[in-house]
Parts: C-alpha cells; sequence; structure tokens
C-alpha cells in the first residue's frame, strides 16, 4: 500500500504546524508520506462557487498525479481539500462523459486508482495506536469535525453526518475525555474568515461557547480553516461576543504528539494564537507544569 | 400571463438550466423548510434556502422570481457546509443549485452588490492559483484589499503571523504552471468571456 501526501495551501502557510505535528507523529509510527508530485492548490471555495469546471479540473490534476507516481491513496489531512478531492473523483467515476472532459483539459487519463483519505480514517488504521501512549492526554476535549469531513455523507461514506464518533473514539484512546455537544458538524464560517469575518466571529463564537459552556478544557481539529476561524480569529470572536475564551485549539496530531510524549516545540504548539496551556488538574500536560500528578 | 409580458432572453428558463447543470429537479421541493432551519447563515439571506427553492419553482412561469434568485444575496452566503443537503427529505442537493445560481449571475453579470466582498475574495484566491499554482496567502490578502478598497483589516495580524513563521514572503510555484494557466484559459476565462 503506497500512501501519498497531499499538504495543500494552507498546511505550507497559516497551518503549517498541521503538517509539523502529522510529519512527526509519522516518524513515530514509521510511515513516509511522499508529497504527491508538483500537486497544485485544490481551488477550495472560490473555484466551486465561480466555475463548475475549473472546480473539477483542478483536484483531478492532483489526483492525476498521484495515481501516475502509483500511489494507491492520497492522505489529505486539510478537510477542505479532502472535499474537494472526495467530491472531483465521486462526480468523475460516477459519470464517463464528464470524466473524459475533464482528463482532457488536465491532459491525463485520470482512470480514479487512489483512494483519498482523511486524517481521521488513516490514524484509525494504526494498530494498536494506544500503545504508544506514553502521556495520557488527560482533558475534557470538544471533538469538532466540521462541515466537510462528514457531509454530504453519500460521498465522502465517514461517519455520521450529525453525530460523528470517530474522532472522539480516538481522542480515547489517546487518554482524553471527549464531551458531549452540540456543536461538533456546526459550520464555523469557512471560507469566509477574510471576506465576512464578521460572521466567522459569529458563527465561530456559538462553537466556542458550547464546548466552553459544557466543561470542555481543548477544541480538537483537523482542518486548517476551523484552526484559523477558532484560533486566529479569538480577537474578532471575544470583541463579537463581548467576552473572554482561553480555550485552546489544537489539532488531532498535536494531541497525538504530546500522547507519545513528543516535545511542543516540535508540534507547532508555540504558534497559535491562543496560548496550548491548561489549569493544573489530575495530569500534567507535556511542557506544562501541574500542582498534582495522576 | 406574465410569461409573455417578461419574455425570458434564454430559450431553457432557469428551472430546466438548473436541472441540467445540477440534476436537482426543483419541483421535488414540497417546502417543508428543514434547509431554512439548518442553515447557519439563513438570518442573514434575503431568503432564505427554502424560500430559493419557491422562487425557481416559480421561475419557469415569472421570469421576476428567476431574476430574484439569480440576483439573490443567499447564493454567495451560503457556505455549502451541505446541513441542507444533508436534511432535506427529499435530497434535493441545494449547495449544488446555489453554485449552478452563482455561476450563471457572474456570466450575466447579475452578482449582488452586497456579495462584492466575497467575490473580490474568490477572485484574489484563483488569480494566485492560476500564477503560481499554489495558493500565495500574503499575496492573495494584499490582491483582496485592492480589490475590496480594505486596505487597513488585519493589518496588526501580518506581523505576529510573520514572527510566528506562519507567513511566507515568497510563493511556493509548481513547476508546469503553463499547464495551470491552460485549465484556467479553458474553463472560468472562457466562460467568463461569453456573452
Amino acid at each position: 500500500m503506497k500512501t501519498g501526501f497531499y499538504p495543500g495551501c494552507s498546511m505550507k502557510g497559516s497551518a503549517r504546524e498541521y503538517s509539523e505535528s502529522l510529519l512527526a507523529v509519522a516518524r513515530v509510527l514509521g510511515r513516509e508520506l511522499p508529497e504527491v508530485p508538483d500537486w497544485n492548490c485544490c481551488g477550495a471555495t472560490a473555484a466551486h462557487n465561480l466555475d463548475h469546471d475549473l472546480a473539477l479540473a483542478l483536484p483531478a490534476r492532483i489526483l492525476a498525479a498521484a495515481e501516475k507516481k502509483g500511489m494507491d491513496e492520497v492522505l489529505v489531512p486539510c478537510a477542505a481539500c479532502y472535499s474537494r478531492l472526495k467530491v472531483t473523483r465521486h462526480e468523475l467515476l460516477e459519470d464517463e462523459k464528464l470524466r473524459q472532459r475533464i482528463s482532457g483539459l488536465v491532459e491525463a487519463d485520470y482512470r480514479g486508482s487512489a483512494k483519498v483519505v482523511n486524517i481521521i480514517e488513516w490514524l484509525a488504521a494504526v494498530p494498536d495506536l494506544e500503545k504508544l501512549v506514553k502521556k495520557p492526554f488527560q482533558r475534557k476535549v470538544a471533538c469538532y469535525y466540521g462541515c466537510l469531513l462528514v457531509r454530504p455523507a453519500g460521498i465522502v461514506e465517514f461517519d455520521r453526518p450529525e453525530e460523528p464518533q470517530s474522532m472522539d473514539l480516538l481522542m480515547a484512546k489517546l487518554g482524553a475525555k471527549p464531551i458531549d455537544w452540540a456543536f461538533k458538524t456546526e459550520c464555523c464560517g469557512a471560507g469566509f474568515s477574510v471576506s465576512r469575518t464578521d460572521l466567522v466571529a459569529k458563527l465561530s463564537g456559538l462553537i466556542l461557547e458550547d464546548a466552553v459552556s459544557r466543561g470542555a478544557e481543548a477544541v480538537i481539529v483537523a482542518c486548517p480553516m476551523c484552526h484559523l476561524n477558532l484560533d486566529l480569529r479569538r480577537p474578532n470572536i471575544e470583541k463579537r461576543a463581548g467576552k473572554k475564551y482561553d480555550i485552546p485549539v489544537i489539532y488531532i496530531t498535536q494531541v497525538l504528539g504530546l500522547a507519545m510524549g513528543l516535545p511542543p516545540k516540535k508540534l507547532g504548539l508555540q504558534r497559535h494564537k491562543v496560548a496550548v496551556k491548561f489549569a493544573p488538574a489530575e495530569s500534567p500536560v507535556p511542557g506544562v507544569s501541574a500542582k498534582r500528578g495522576a | 400571463m406574465s410569461g409573455e409580458k417578461h419574455a425570458h432572453p434564454a430559450a431553457e428558463p432557469l428551472p430546466g438550466r438548473v436541472l441540467e447543470q445540477t440534476g436537482v429537479d426543483v419541483a421535488r421541493c414540497y417546502q417543508c423548510g428543514k434547509c431554512s432551519a439548518g442553515c447557519p447563515l439563513a438570518a442573514e439571506m434575503d431568503y432564505p434556502p427554502s424560500q430559493i427553492m419557491h422562487l425557481l419553482q416559480l421561475a419557469g412561469e415569472f421570469p421576476e422570481f428567476a431574476e430574484m434568485a439569480l440576483r439573490s444575496h443567499t447564493a454567495w452566503l451560503c457556505l455549502t457546509c451541505e446541513i441542507c443537503y444533508c436534511r432535506c427529505p427529499m435530497e434535493l442537493d441545494i449547495p449544488k443549485v446555489m453554485d449552478a445560481l452563482r455561476h450563471e449571475a457572474l456570466r450575466k453579470k447579475k452578482v449582488n452588490p452586497k456579495a462584492k466582498d466575497i467575490l473580490a475574495f474568490h477572485r484574489a484566491f484563483l488569480d494566485s492559483v492560476k500564477h503560481t499554482g499554489r495558493l500565495f496567502e500574503m499575496g492573495q490578502v494584499v490582491d483582496y484589499k485592492l480589490r475590496s478598497g480594505h486596505f487597513l483589516q488585519d493589518l496588526l495580524q501580518a506581523p505576529w503571523m510573520f514572527l510566528v513563521g506562519k507567513l511566507h514572503l515568497l510563493p511556493e510555484r509548481v513547476r508546469d504552471r503553463r499547464q495551470l494557466k491552460r485549465i484556467f484559459a479553458r474553463t472560468l476565462k472562457a466562460r467568463e468571456n461569453r456573452p
């Protein structure tokens, strides 16, 4: 099984700690993650909002390159890129005429042999992950899936579209206590971060409020857009809500890295807007002093 | 009938064109309103999703309703979070309908003026991808500021992002950028130039 890695643009820039933590964890797991050769941007929201063919051609070029390299699956940790790649593969395999037309556009005969895999699927397939846990992440966590990991359900065919469990199960393996909450798959405002920051502040504020009011100590994410809106946009959220939120937002791979005992710096925790620190509790978190040990 | 009074320029009325482009038959919507109830931005929209569907159902007979749907702010506010599609008892892919409305509004220059910042952002995004093959965040934000006139927005974020290593001053490039340009020329550009 040859797995390729599609980082996407965010993970090379504003979400580089997602990439850093993934690669650090992959090293411990002994998994190689070669990048898809000469990959391009998936087109994100902008492409599908403006042009249907462009929205299919950009992901098709990526998938065709992975296929040509003999990759059996492509790991796409960004939920937004994952959605674009997964939807494209689905649409092109459903419609032969469309497949031929888009193949023409990307100058390759796209066959759809490489599967598209998200970060939770990839981690859930690691055997005996719990055996690698050195420092259980004993915190109450709100697992935030966002929209695109789980919807449209008929296309992604991954977990439940409104009350998913896969990330909660993974967090429990790492020693965390996932909470029940109402905003697991509510939208954070996604691509409006720059153009309609006011709406992002509103939607992301509702998500944080629910997580905090139910006692979560951290929000766990698997998407650079979700992280950007919940972390980098925190000042906008607080201004709109008229209150402070200290709750950190942590990538799923960073939590795994911490639980494996990797140093926080290697996982890029210092790059967050909201400091990753916790009130002293039953167990210390690596890199953070606590009064009582577990 | 008012259909004669408002003769539509396109041969196929809007509901037919939506069906052709998306496979969604708007006539199947029975107006239960679940999409509007679940939509995170319904309160910000001029017409919530179920009303857009209603406008489209009547648009064949009343072209002014087609105009209302095409010129709606709703089409551009839709985040494609897919919650409406997820809950629709008739499994109608409403986000796809919104995509089709956006494409047509763009082609016919009927984009709602309130959506100008959203459109400016999308254009700046795709321009960046067209030139380098990958999104250059810094370049895109500068481009967006020029297009939208919001020069001061997030000015203080940039130095912080640079300091923590999240903002690059130079773009990453795809090797085969010519191919990317050809893809853009045959899709978005070709369509926007079509009358």
